[in-house]
């Protein structure tokens, strides 16, 4: 399906990563969004506040982000693409509500753009380290997606991926991007509507009386009906059956559970996008996300100016974890080096794919700034030994 | 259908029978006064759609037969407010306890009636945490026991049509479970109201509250609301404070008319984006 022209504001434009964002939102078909405020990154729904009412849809601030982060999820079940967008101290108070999206399938998107923590930490300077929260913050057994993006074009376009991917797996997609890249401005390329493909809800065919809210069809994904069209459906986040019907027992909860787990786990290698360069002659391999991918460039750069064998992997897909990937290129090379503005995250990831084929090399950084390429240089010369 | 069928039935997930409810107790009564006030209001139960929190009252949701959705503890009330604005055709009844509400959910309690969503919210008081054994709740009166409180709570109760009425709500009543056609009537003017419409149900929980306060079973419950209970219609709210044996005024206290938030959103961004303003479509994305 084609992008809603209405939406859509085609044309070179030089944002930044927020309000890209905001842009790719309302070209994904995203008509509402709730929010509560918090830097660095309420110029999203800013922007979609004074956008919003020109294309027909609706913002609404809300109390707090416990109710921002549900109230979306009410949208999506009277019809709409929604989202919300926030920062750490936020996004801690939303974990319970993602988990509500997971269990429920609900197809949603919650925007973090990360900044120093723990707790209020640095309100106005970038970190990288909600990842793990991303994936593990809410209760239980889930999965997620998660995307990183690097430039304010990529906040755009992966933001449409982020909602594509939301409505393809039923699942609660987090856009993860930082601080720097939320600010930065750049020049931001929208292209026509006919030229932006959207993936429409999964919506039920079925006649009333024969449609059961989590009955899948072989592919793991069910189909979804909206309040008001006639289906008289229940939903909870209590472990369901197939009805949506409560059953707290262990067979349901485990046919359950693995199901909302495998239908990201089966997928994982379509969901993976990742950039790469000169991997064919690596001997080591730097692993990057978001802003840091961007000064990553600058010391990979460097060390190959010196012919140092080094190639360069920029995961955009963080969750579920390209492990596929990785496992595949330790097979050959000798080491990988992951800097990310944290104490250490993503890294592990890269060495449990590793599985001790090849060395891990962390490049931490608290946060508050990004790396000096140097800093990476230094580690990846002593990959490279 | 046969002759025998009780009218409510039509209305209930009876796949779902046996319910998981207390004998005594009075949530089933509220769900039985509901279901009346949609046959009184011959309201269309396509477009009604139910949102519950979580509790002993939170289980309503999942034994209507409407869309309806058992969300997470307290946040019944802006999981509602999403689905009205994202589809104001529909009805949207918000169903659960007095802690889902007033304690866990309390700022979005407020914040709803200020911004007078259009909601009805039932709010079934029994004065205490039920699903979880029986806790004190910010609606437990002065001196009860609790499972937390095992030697009386010391703080003062919450006022809940006080503090709706405060915050903004239209609608504001309180019967007890023993006023079913009284409850029936205010559950079916609610719906002919726009905004944000609040009714609280004093309700038994036997098993815990008053089993705790040696105020007997189900029916004694039933003889006290009978005895105590004042009809006080337009009652001032800061003088329906309850207590634990005392008098319990109940009635309709307020009703008013303000525009509701959808209808000054519309009006707000009709004036300031004149043309340029695009009245929110179906958002439905199928
Ligand atoms: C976030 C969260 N905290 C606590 C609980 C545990 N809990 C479930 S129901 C409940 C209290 C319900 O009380 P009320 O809303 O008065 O409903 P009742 O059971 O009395 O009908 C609590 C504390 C929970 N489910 N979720
Ligand atoms: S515990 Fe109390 S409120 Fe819950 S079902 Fe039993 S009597 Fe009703
Ligand atoms: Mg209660």
């Amino acid at each position: 399906m084609k992008a809603d022209p209405r939406g859509v504001l085609t044309g070179v434009h030089f944002l930044d990563g927020d309000h890209a964002c905001c842009e790719g939102a309302l070209a994904a078909g995203a008509r509402f969004a709730s929010g509560y405020p918090i830097t660095p990154s309420t110029e999203i729904v800013e922007r979609f506040a004074a956008r919003v009412p020109t294309v027909g849809g609706t913002f609404i601030q809300m109390e707090d982000e416990l109710a921002a982060s549900i109230t979306l999820q009410g949208a999506v079940w009277g019809g709409a693409k929604a989202f919300t967008v926030t920062s750490g101290p936020g996004f801690s108070l939303m974990m319970e509500h993602i988990g509500y999206a997971a269990m429920t399938e609900t197809p949603c998107v919650f925007v973090d753009v990360q900044r120093g923590g723990p707790s209020t930490g640095l309100p106005t300077l970038p970190a990288q380290a909600d990842m793990m929260q991303a994936r593990w913050g809410s209760h239980g057994d889930y999965e997620i997606i998660a995307l990183c993006p690097n430039s304010p074009q990529e906040c755009f376009d992966l933001t449409i991926k982020a909602f594509n991917l939301a409505e393809e797996y039923r699942v609660p997609v987090m856009f993860m991007m930082d601080e720097v890249v939320g600010h930065m401005t750049e020049k931001v390329v929208i292209p026509p509507a006919d030229q932006i493909e959207v993936v429409p809800r999964r919506h039920t065919r079925k006649p009333l009386g024969e449609y059961l809210p989590y009955q899948t069809n072989g592919d793991m994904v069910p189909e979804i009906a909206h309040a008001g069209e006639g289906y008289k459906f229940h939903i909870t986040g209590l472990t369901h059956d197939e009805r949506g019907y409560p059953n707290m027992t262990p067979p349901v909860q485990d046919k359950l559970v693995r199901r909302l787990q495998n239908k990201i786990r089966n997928a994982a290698d379509r969901i993976a996008l990742y950039e790469e360069e000169n991997l064919q002659d690596a001997e080591v391999v730097v692993v990057s996300y978001g802003i840091t991918s961007r000064v990553a460039q600058r010391a990979i750069e460097m060390a190959r100016a010196k012919k140092l064998p080094v190639g360069k992997l920029r995961l955009i897909t963080a969750w579920p974890f390209p492990e596929t990937k990785i496992r595949e290129l330790s097979a050959y090379v000798k080491a990988f080096v992951v800097p990310e503005l944290n104490l250490g995250q993503m890294v592990h990831e890269v060495e449990r794919a590793a599985a001790g084929k090849a060395r891990t090399f962390a490049v931490p950084h608290a946060g508050g700034s990004v790396h000096h390429p140097e800093d990476i240089l230094k580690v990846i010369v002593e990959a490279c030994r | 259908m046969s002759d025998f069928t009780n009218p409510v039935e039509p209305f209930l997930r009876t796949d779902r029978m046996p319910h998981i409810w207390c004998p005594g107790c009075g949530i089933g009564t509220t769900v039985n006064c509901f279901a009346r006030a949609l046959i009184e209001s011959k309201i269309d139960l396509e477009s009604l759609a139910l949102v519950s929190g979580i509790g002993c009252t939170g289980r309503v949701a999942g034994y209507v037969k409407l869309d309806s959705f058992h969300t997470t503890h307290g946040r019944a009330i802006p999981f509602a407010t999403g689905l009205k604005l994202a589809n104001p055709k529909l009805n949207v009844v918000v169903y659960s306890g007095d802690g889902d509400l007033s304690a866990i959910g309390g700022n979005h309690l407020i914040h709803a009636a200020r911004r007078n969503i259009d909601l009805k919210v039932i709010c079934v008081n029994n004065l205490i945490y039920a699903m979880t054994g029986g806790q004190t709740a910010p609606t437990t009166p002065s001196h009860a026991i609790t499972s937390t409180s095992p030697y009386g709570t010391c703080e003062p109760a919450f006022n809940l049509p006080h503090l709706v009425e405060a915050a903004g709500a239209v609608y504001v009543a309180r019967w007890t479970t023993f006023h079913v056609r009284q409850l029936a009537r205010s559950i079916a003017e609610a719906f002919n109201k726009k905004g944000f419409s609040f009714i609280e149900v004093i309700s038994p929980c036997p098993t815990l509250y008053q089993r705790r306060n040696k105020l007997g079973d189900g029916l004694d419950t039933m003889k006290y609301y009978k005895e105590k209970s004042k009809v006080k219609h337009g009652a001032p709210t800061s003088e329906v404070g309850l207590t634990m044996t005392g008098e319990i005024i109940v009635g309709k206290f307020v009703d008013r008319d303000r525009p509701d938030y959808q209808t000054m959103v519309r009006a707000q961004l009709t004036e300031s984006l004149g043309d340029r303003f695009v009245e929110q479509a179906e958002m439905v994305c199928s």
